[in-house]
């Protein structure tokens, strides 16, 4: 027996050797290299990245923002609260260590721990059926255990359990300092790292024993290099010494078109930029006209052609398409005329002066944006004074809610409208952490109650119908000024797939890339 | 005897320098932002973030956070870089290597074409190439360097697809050091960036030799040379040079300061993984502990290099005596 799979091994070997599907070499560079190996130390682009590269989720996002099976191989609704899912068997992680539910709970229970991801699963807990089955079981009736089951990717506990050299628990989840997972991996991914310098490189190669044999991704070595600077970047592909690189800078774009031998990928993407009116420091801005006019003053569609360079999609709301909330009747409403005049009816024909903020280094084009916004709002006299900062010392400021006017940008961590909501729109309260960055201290109780209904909703249709409510009362009352959802852009060496591996969450999924 | 005291003095007057750059640093530390944005994500609550800022001791009055910094410091422990997890010092340290051999091959190139193109401009001023070398330095001058790597970058590494365009290519971990020096793929990496760090040291050097030289050639003791019929070789590089040195070596130690302060950009147009690039992406992550340690590094690099040049000053003109330098 054990000769026969011996022989069966090496002949797959040899066969997979011999057709040289998995000798490709991977160069990519991003702007920056993930922080930590944890997938739990930090809720970012870059963690998330990483984690679809070196572990599985539960389940993932498809290109219509629907849910392919990943780790879990089928789900089932048992009744209102709970959530079945199996378990793919036969799944190896790298250590060797087959995954079991335990693995799942286990790591669940991690996540649970982490500062960063808590807040998304607070209403959830899991509970291991058999060795293959798990059910996510919620305090509530709850729309998103899909969308969070994208965040679960299972750890290996046998590999993560035990003391390390420090006398650690090689569990912990550690913010700041040495922990055990920061650096050291063991997930059921496509790649497994083989050495990293932070800051420098990173090399992954492909693991052998990856349970996915249908994939056609063919990398079989990833070399990945940060590289800060964008023009850099660029240059680096353009000279061929990187196959992949993201972001692609707005200015950019044409030139990585236009060559040869090089191909770019947009697509819109889900981080909404706005501003946000504070009515606490501002008695002007608590009345509606004054923030109608404000958003009819700012040329939003005219940022996006002259500044983006059509690097982005102008906006009238939170939801980008796509997401249940979007509402395909709010449309960008620049009207000069109406705004002048909506200044009027509100006693403020000569207009006042404001502060604002913004960051210098967050967002695309964040202070040039700025800096187009103050003077379109000159024209309904209302003089801003702007003060632009890198984001390190912009975000104090926000905390503070320093100026009467300050910019945002969100990703919602769910990919559904309700945390725009919650987190933009909401009353802001301090005990239950809702309207934690609605620096514009919009209130409105319509919007908290179907906020909080949406939360517990688990009809899509109903929900939907809510969510799309809600944007029509923010569009209306003018709780915020829309500006766009930025757009991503990533550029790949001819031959080199990616068109088929990116997303609009921006973590491409590595391990099904193809090269030719 | 001399250079013992010079040295012990000089010591402490590095300690002094130290003390004052810490303070600096500390101080301005609550304005570079606050870290735990850098740290945590974006949902997470006030309260979670204070009770991380609570633990990290950030919350504690200036002088506590100072007195608890300077008695860890004495002991070599300039504190933990959020980012890295790993003591600052050493992380610093790590990066060190890259930068040393940038600036020490920036410093080759100035030296070697400087050296050349400055003697010859000084004897030869009126010639069409010490015209043209003159003319170039203008520009080289008062083009900024980050301008220079990325014009640099487009030709020789797009264009002309000759060199590549980031990073430091492959090392040779020699234990203690990594150097870029022993492959060739680590050489050809070095080429652009040292080019365009050098490029803003390198106009001033050239005309600075060829002025200092041009004043030296018309003093008596060059005229009295030529009168005894020495070979002009001789008068060039042995009386006019070695004479020319002096202010070439004391303009130069002080710029070896603003060599280090342009390897921040340098590194970071061509993403090289050193010290520089280091510093200033702790400064976007607000990754304090680092900041301050990369501040205290590069003060003791200034008073080393000013030690050592004070030092060079005596063997080339033994007529200066150290104690006479001082200050």
């Amino acid at each position: 027996m054990k000769k026969t799979l011996m022989f069966l091994a090496t002949a797959m070997v040899a066969v997979v050797m011999a057709s040289g599907a998995y000798a490709k070499t991977l160069k990519m560079a991003y702007d920056a290299d993930p922080v930590s190996l944890d997938p739990h130390e930090q809720l970012s682009g870059g963690t998330l990245q990483l984690s679809h590269m070196v572990f599985d989720p539960l389940v993932r996002w498809n290109k219509d923002l629907g849910f392919d099976a990943r780790l879990a191989e089928s789900w089932e609704r048992v009744d209102e609260l709970t959530m079945r899912f199996k378990i793919r068997q036969g799944v190896k992680f790298h250590s060797g260590n087959m995954l079991t539910a335990k693995d799942v709970v286990w790591t669940f229970d991690r996540i649970k721990g982490s500062e960063d991801f808590k807040a998304i699963f607070s209403k959830m807990s899991m509970k291991m059926v058999d060795d293959h089955t798990v059910d996510i079981v919620t305090d509530g009736p709850f729309p998103l255990v899909l969308h969070n089951a994208t965040y679960i990717f299972p750890m290996d506990s046998a590999f993560y359990s035990g003391t390390d050299a420090n006398g650690k628990d090689k569990g912990d989840i550690v913010k700041h300092g040495d922990s055990f997972a920061s650096k050291t991996v063991s997930g059921t991914g496509p790649f497994t790292i083989t050495s990293r310098e932070q800051g420098v490189k990173v090399e992954f190669a492909r693991f052998a024993d990856y349970w996915d044999a249908s994939s056609k991704g063919n990398v079989s070595k990833i070399v990945f290099t940060p590289i800060k600077e964008a023009p850099t970047r660029v240059a680096a592909l353009l000279s061929g010494d990187v196959d992949f690189i993201a972001p692609v800078p707005p200015t950019d774009l044409d030139r990585v078109r236009n060559n040869d031998g090089t191909e770019l990928i947009t697509m819109s993407g889900t981080r909404i930029i706005t501003f946000q009116m504070d009515q606490n420091r501002r008695e002007e801005f608590k009345n509606p006209k004054v923030r109608q006019a404000i958003v009819h003053a700012i040329n939003n569609e005219g940022i996006v052609q002259k500044i983006m360079k059509g690097f982005g999609t102008a906006a009238a709301q939170m939801s980008p398409k796509g997401y249940l909330g979007y509402n395909g009747g709010l449309k960008p409403r620049y009207d000069i005329a109406k705004a002048q005049s909506l200044m009027k009816e509100a006693g403020y024909d000569k207009g006042f002066t404001v502060t604002m903020m913004a960051p210098n280094n967050r967002y695309v084009n964040d202070f040039k944006i700025a800096e187009a916004v103050q003077s379109m709002l000159a024209k309904i006299n209302i003089k801003v004074e702007l003060t632009t900062m890198p984001k390190a010392q912009y975000w104090p400021k926000f905390d503070e809610r320093a100026a009467d006017m300050m910019m945002i940008g969100w990703h919602s961590d769910t990919e559904d409208s309700a945390n725009f909501y919650e987190f933009l729109a909401m009353t802001p309260n301090k005990d239950t952490g809702k309207g934690q960055y609605n620096a514009g201290n919009y209130s409105n109780e319509r919007v908290d109650q179907l906020t909080e209904a949406t939360l517990i909703m688990t009809d899509d249709e109903e929900r939907a119908k809510a969510l799309q409510d809600i944007e029509k009362i923010l569009h209306e009352d003018a709780a915020f000024v829309p500006l766009h959802w930025q757009d991503l852009a990533w550029a790949a060496r001819t031959g080199v797939h990616i068109e088929d591996v990116v997303n609009v969450m921006n973590f491409p999924y590595l391990g099904d890339l193809v090269i030719d | 005897m001399d250079t013992l005291a010079f040295l012990i003095k000089r010591l402490g007057q590095a300690a002094v320098v130290m003390l004052v750059i810490s303070i600096i640093g500390f101080s301005i530390q609550d304005n570079l932002g606050d870290p735990l944005r850098e740290l945590v994500g974006q949902s997470v609550s006030e309260e979670v973030r204070d009770e991380l800022r609570e633990e990290m001791g950030l919350n504690d009055p200036f002088f506590v956070q100072y007195w608890r910094f300077l008695t860890k410091a004495v002991q070599g422990d300039l504190g933990t870089s959020y980012f890295f997890k790993k003591p600052a010092l050493e992380v610093i340290m790590g990066k060190f290597p890259a930068t040393f051999e940038l600036v020490l091959a920036a410093t080759f190139i100035i030296i070697f074409v400087s050296v050349p193109v400055g003697i010859y401009c000084a004897i030869h001023p009126k010639s069409f190439f010490s015209r043209l070398a003159m003319a170039v330095s203008i520009v080289g001058i008062s083009v900024p360097v980050f301008l220079t790597a990325i014009f640099s970058i487009y030709i020789f590494a797009i264009y002309l697809d000759w060199l590549p365009s980031y990073g430091r290519g492959d090392t040779v971990d020699l234990g203690f050091w990594r150097t870029g020096f022993l492959s060739l793929d680590g050489l050809s990496h070095l080429i652009l960036p040292a080019l365009a760090l050098s490029s803003i040291m390198l106009p001033l050097f050239i005309r600075l030799i060829r002025g200092e030289m041009m004043e030296v050639l018309r003093s008596e003791y060059v005229r009295f040379a030529w009168a005894k019929g020495l070979h002009p070789s001789r008068v060039y590089l042995l009386h006019a040079f070695k004479n020319t040195l002096l202010p070439v070596i004391t303009v130069g130690g002080v710029q070896v300061g603003t060599l280090i302060a342009y390897t921040i950009l340098t590194e970071t147009v061509f993403q090289w993984p050193g010290m520089g690039f280091l510093f200033l992406e702790a400064v976007n992550r607000v990754d304090t502990p680092l900041i301050i340690a990369y501040i205290i590094v590069v003060g003791l690099i200034f008073v080393i290099t000013n030690t050592i040049v004070d030092l060079v000053y005596t063997m080339v003109n033994p007529m200066v005596r150290i104690t006479g330098v001082k200050g």
